[in-house]
């Protein structure tokens, strides 16, 4: 009788929080990428007019997220079934565009450029725990050109 | 020591090449940032102890690449990739690659 209390306390938290904590990122999200739109983004492997830049470097944003209890409890339900998990779906793409907008923001105090050969990488943290999908890593990097 | 994923250099041109040049770091969680971390995943959300520690390991990844790469005579390392694997429960790998080249000023 505890432990389902517990468990209901531990989803009704990790709801609240979860939920909230994913508005409030998305929105700042959303506000960031209209501020960074000027720097742009490209996954071509080599600059068109590739002699026109001067300066190139390396830049890179990373960012470690984790479901909440409540996401993971619905994906546990959703792994017996089958299907989409979107309780995953957002969490991973919450992390995607904060890993490309930390790169941005590097990229941007170097003065205007763009970002050639992005490259996305999603690294699973936290294999062999008991949740395995509960935390994950998000890496983007690519190389800054500018004038 | 310049660092880029891209396989030339805008405005330099490549003299020589050198060979894959490689850095690694395995490191483990602080076992209180873990439980604080393991609190983190009922409320969901950043873990930026986590995103610090496998910032400042693959920056250590790349020092190791770099060190290589000046043992060779480079100046630059070209295609870097990065890689994260985790090898055990509270322990990742983080890994650097690329091609260490001497390059010059295009004329």
């Amino acid at each position: 009788m505890n432990g389902i209390l517990v468990i209901l306390v531990l989803l009704a938290l990790g709801y609240a929080f979860g939920s909230g904590a994913e508005r409030r990122h998305y929105k700042s999200i959303l506000e960031r990428e209209e501020a960074l739109r000027r720097v742009m983004v490209f996954s071509a492997r080599v600059p068109p007019d590739l002699h026109r830049w001067r300066e190139s470097r390396l830049v890179s944003g990373s960012v470690c997220v984790s479901a909440d209890y409540f996401k993971a409890f619905v994906a546990g339900l959703r792994g017996l079934v089958g299907g989409r998990v979107t309780s995953y779906e957002g969490l991973l793409d919450r992390a995607r565009r904060e890993a490309v907008l930390r790169m941005k923001e590097e990229a941007q105090r170097l003065g205007p450029c763009k970002i050639f050969n992005v490259k996305i990488e999603t690294a699973s943290i936290s294999k062999g725990g008991e949740n395995a999908l509960g935390t994950v890593e998000v890496l983007a990097y690519g190389t800054a050109v500018a004038d | 020591m310049l660092l880029t994923n891209l396989e030339v250099v805008p405005g330099r041109r490549v003299v020589e090449h050198l060979g894959l040049v490689q850095g690694s770091t395995v490191r483990a969680k602080h076992a209180g940032k873990d439980i604080l971390a393991g609190i983190k995943n009922v409320f969901g959300g950043e873990l930026r102890a986590y995103t610090d520690l496998l910032q400042e390991s693959r920056e250590e990844a790349i020092e190791r690449m770099v060190a290589q790469a000046q043992a060779l005579n480079a100046n630059a390392v070209l295609n870097v990739r990065f890689s994260t694997s985790s090898v055990a429960q509270g322990a990742a790998e983080l890994f650097a690659y690329g091609t260490a080249v001497r390059l010059e000023d295009a004329p």
